[in-house]
């Protein structure tokens, strides 16, 4: 299992909002343990997902500099189970990103139903310790293989770009979808 | 302006919804550690809810000035020193530290603040109306 829980973002826009898909499918491992012969998509990787959303959000407003972990659930309501075939919209919009942490609203809609509703805190992790622990590689692979970089806006209005410097570390030159916004 | 029943009332809501306790759990005398659970991570998520609801910005460490417990001058043996009791009497006038004074263990600290020095807080930044 690969920890992804969005397969695509359909919109980014840097510092204020993204929006990304999850398709659910009888293939994922998971769904066979919860429950045997009653799949449910898990109310918590329905978070984990939305977490993804925002806190790849939060990320790249910071430039991939910072460290950020999911830090608390304020609150999450949901409306009905999610199932195979299902595919869920969900939406992050930034509440606020200080120094020390930020916090997003997330909801999750299959079609035009509202599905779920979460706030999520996500903490800007600073101890040196932690430096191996988390890279920023890490992060920006995710945004290019998530293809955020073919439908992000950054704060001006403009192609979204991934910083050049970080792209020569991760070694993630020429991958597609990202070559600058020239495509 | 508000009252100073009005911003009890938005205090209690604030750590309510940050806290995920009840109305009744949040009297002025309850601590935010002890009584209310409060753990690290809801301390950002306070302050953020005090900022919007009171429209005031609270900079880094003025509520909780966590940089005066961490500096090796003014805490000793795990104990904050008497020149950082009064460092914190300076940066903290709103908050009553006579119990805390008696005992200063930095690893209390934490459950010292109750809701009304946080209502205090908040009065010496706002316009109260009498």
């Amino acid at each position: 299992m690969r920890w992804f829980w969005i397969d695509r973002f359909i919109e980014f826009e840097s510092g204020r909002s993204a929006k990304a898909i999850k398709n659910i499918s009888l293939a994922e491992d998971h769904l066979h343990d919860h429950f045997p012969n009653y799949p449910v998509m898990p109310n918590s990787l329905i978070i984990e997902g939305l977490a993804q959303t925002g806190g790849l959000l939060v990320c790249e407003h910071g430039q991939f500099a910072k460290k950020v972990v999911l830090a608390k659930v304020p609150k999450a309501c949901f409306h009905f189970d999610a199932i195979p075939g299902d595919t869920l919209i969900y939406t992050t919009t930034v509440e606020y990103i200080k120094e020390d942490g930020a916090r997003v609203n997330a909801t999750s809609y299959k079609g035009d139903t509202l599905q779920a509703e979460v706030e999520i805190m996500f903490a800007h992790l600073n101890d040196p310790r932690l430096g191996s622990l988390f890279d920023p590689e890490t992060f920006l692979g995710m945004m290019c293989l998530l293809r955020a970089f073919e439908v992000g806006r950054a704060a001006d209005g403009g192609p979204l770009v991934p910083p050049p410097q970080l792209l020569q570390a991760a070694g993630l030159e020429g991958l597609d979808g990202w070559d600058g916004g020239n495509e | 302006m508000p009252t100073k029943d009005e911003i009890f009332e938005k205090i209690q809501s604030a750590l309510v919804d940050a806290l995920g306790v009840e109305d009744e759990d949040v009297t002025p005398e309850a601590t935010l550690v002890g009584d209310l659970g409060a753990e690290s991570i809801d301390f950002l998520d306070i302050v953020f809810r005090l900022e919007k609801g009171f429209d005031i910005k609270i900079p880094r460490g003025e509520l909780f000035p966590e940089d005066i417990l961490t500096d090796a001058k003014y805490v000793q043996d795990g104990k904050v020193t008497e020149a950082g009791l009064a460092e914190l009497r300076e940066r903290m006038p709103f908050a009553d530290l006579g119990n805390f004074a008696e005992n200063p263990s930095v690893q209390d600290f934490g459950n010292m603040l109750t809701v009304s020095d946080m209502c205090r807080f908040v009065e010496s930044k706002v316009e109260v109306t009498e």
